[in-house]
């Protein structure tokens, strides 16, 4: 079973992007289960949703304990509540910002994972420019897509398509390949 | 059809499919996008013949349906927490009449202190209402319940409230088999009423009864839900014939052949018992888990003989009788009463008002069943600190203040200041 939270504000489609990832994850013939932190829902209050994904029905019920792949929506929320709880020694870290892990502070967390698994993307410029408003959950799939290579970028754009129909799913889907693109580019970079 | 779908979505697909002609909605979360869900199909056109009524409050949500049942119209409703307390007057006139109405509750704690997170509190507080109640341990029993519930409740002239875990299971979204038309439309026949408000042949329902005539009528109604004990397997097989999926009935166990041990409990925490119990399997220990589908009526008979022969029965429930305890623990010991060697009953109330049960929890609380076991009701991760302090507090000051506060206050207290 793969485990993905994903840690944002309301407003900026949290819940909806851990549900398109289950989306994307069924159409590969997965099961897959998301679900929401169930706050109160409040504009940019801190928002947590979660995502399952495993080759089986899943059972369980409980929150997400120990992510395999923390998903940070907004960087402001480092220092509000412990996002990094429970992450897994050998897990994947997606942040969306345009600074680098050392000006946010989370450096040492970055590098005590695993080489290549924690990556940046600053998620909410390809969604501005895409799509011309704040909402990075659709570029942050592609990342999330081209980072663990858990689904395949096809399935995430298939999902985001099902979930936003017409133009409003397209400038999604141009953010996440984008996005997914910056994540290889980045990848390829630190290999070399 | 499978689709990856939010949970609350499934089941209004699947209330459209039994062809409901009155729906009354009012909206309190955590269950309304299911009457969302119902809004959205009457506008587009995909269930038709259908009036869907917003009304002003749940007293009207139910008291609308009782109308629309009553003049021989298959109706439902959905509410949750407060609301079911505000139509609670409506909710036994209901049963009392022996309307055939369909009810979700999306499960949520009931104030005060207000809290919208998943707990059994409100469908406890009906739990004596003549109602039939069944409980979904997962999205796609809690879209087969609802067919079978309408089954049920014409076959019985007896209106069924179907229990959905409010966020957990409502908010979820994931694999569902959505039936087609023809299977719902071969498995559920039109609503043929036992009475019906007809001008052409008028009657009343409803009339006053007195001293000489009230314990036969309710005789006749705790008759029905014993009736309701037979009924509910017989569907449930019979939907398992149509639709190729086990679901429902009264109970079902799980790994329970040679247990020492049998959790019992109700709703999706079943989901995470049936992991944690796949854990402890692994290091050799004898533990199973019984899952009530129905609680009313209590299957009082099919219990004893799941839960006969083992060593130890731990409830597990999303709710407290204050002043008592548990009430599933309450029936389940009930149950247990007449065996000659009943096993030892551990009762533990969890996941109060969203609270989260973990595997990790359960663990240690099975565990201290079998080595350890407490007297009278174990609260799971009580925070014992922060109740012995607002104990010791009242002690001293008579004014001490709201308690909901105070335990917030000193919570907050104890939370260290995120690091910079």
């Amino acid at each position: 079973m793969f485990q993905v939270r994903i840690h944002g504000r309301g407003g900026q489609g949290v819940v909806t992007g851990a549900e398109m990832l289950s989306v994307a994850a069924f159409i590969e013939g997965r099961h897959a289960q998301a679900f929401p932190s169930f706050g109160s829902e409040r504009m940019g209050a801190p928002v947590v949703a979660f995502c399952r994904i495993a080759d089986q029905e899943i059972r369980l019920r409980e929150p997400i304990l120990e992510p395999d792949c923390l998903i940070v929506q907004d960087p402001t929320l480092f220092k509000v509540i412990d996002v990094f709880a429970g992450l897994r020694a050998d897990g994947y870290l997606l942040v969306n910002t345009n600074k680098t892990f050392a000006e946010l502070h989370i450096g040492p967390v970055a590098e005590r994972l695993p080489k290549g698994h924690a990556v940046i993307v600053p998620a909410t410029e390809f969604a501005m420019k895409h799509v011309g408003r704040p909402v990075p959950n659709a570029a942050l799939l592609g990342a999330f897509a081209g980072l663990t290579q858990f689904v395949r970028l096809e399935s995430v754009e298939h999902a985001i398509e099902q979930a936003f129909p017409g133009k409003i799913g397209a400038v999604n889907i141009a953010a996440a390949r984008e996005a997914h693109e910056f994540v290889l580019m980045q990848q390829c970079k630190s290999a070399a | 059809m499978l689709k990856q779908i939010e949970g609350s979505h499934a089941m209004a697909e699947a209330i459209a499919l039994c062809r409901p002609e009155v729906i009354c909605a009012y909206p309190i979360t955590p269950q309304t996008h299911i009457v969302e869900g119902l809004g959205d199909l009457v506008k587009e056109g995909e269930l038709v013949d259908c009036e869907f009524i917003n009304v002003e409050s749940e007293f009207a949500a139910l008291s609308v349906a009782i109308g629309a049942s009553a003049a021989g119209a298959r109706a439902y409703t959905a509410t949750a927490s407060q609301g079911l307390l505000f139509m609670a007057e409506a909710v036994y006139n209901a049963s009392g009449l022996g309307l055939p109405i369909v009810m979700t509750l999306g499960n949520r704690a009931i104030g005060a202190p207000i809290n919208i997170w998943n707990d059994h509190s409100d469908a406890m507080s009906m739990r004596d209402a003549g109602w039939l109640q069944l409980f979904a341990e997962t999205n796609q029993e809690a879209v087969d319940l609802h067919i079978q519930a309408f089954k049920l409740a014409e076959e019985l002239s007896m209106p069924v409230m179907v229990c959905v875990d409010g966020f957990i299971l409502t908010h979820a979204m994931e694999r569902i088999d959505i039936p087609t038309q023809q299977q719902v439309d071969g498995y559920l026949p039109p609503y043929d009423p036992v009475q019906v408000l007809d001008p052409a042949e008028p009657a009343s329902i409803g009339a006053m009864v007195g001293p000489e005539a009230f314990t036969e009528v309710r005789f006749l109604a705790h008759y029905k839900e014993t009736l309701a004990l037979k009924l509910i397997p017989e569907f449930s097989a019979e939907f398992a014939k149509t639709f190729g999926r086990e679901t429902g009935g009264l109970l079902r166990s799980y790994r329970a052949d040679d247990a020492d041990m049998l959790v019992v409990a109700m709703g999706s925490v079943c989901g995470t018992i049936k992991d944690t119990i796949d854990e402890m399997r692994e290091e050799g220990i004898r533990i199973g888990l019984v899952v009530i589908v129905a609680f009313r009526p209590f299957p009082v008979e099919a219990l004893r003989n799941a839960l006969a022969g083992t060593k130890d029965v731990v409830v597990v429930e999303k709710s407290i009788a204050v002043g008592i305890g548990g009430q599933l623990a309450n029936d389940v010991g009930a149950a247990l009463r007449n065996l000659p060697r009943p096993p030892r009953l551990h009762s533990s109330v969890a996941g109060l008002g969203g609270r989260a049960i973990t595997r990790a929890s359960l663990h240690r609380l099975f565990r201290q069943a079998s080595v350890q076991p407490w007297e009278g009701t174990n609260f799971l991760d009580l925070n014992e600190r922060v109740v012995g302090r607002e104990i010791h507090r009242t002690r001293k000051n008579r004014r001490s203040g709201p308690t909901a506060e105070n335990i917030l206050r000193e919570l907050a207290k104890s939370v260290p200041p995120a690091a910079e």
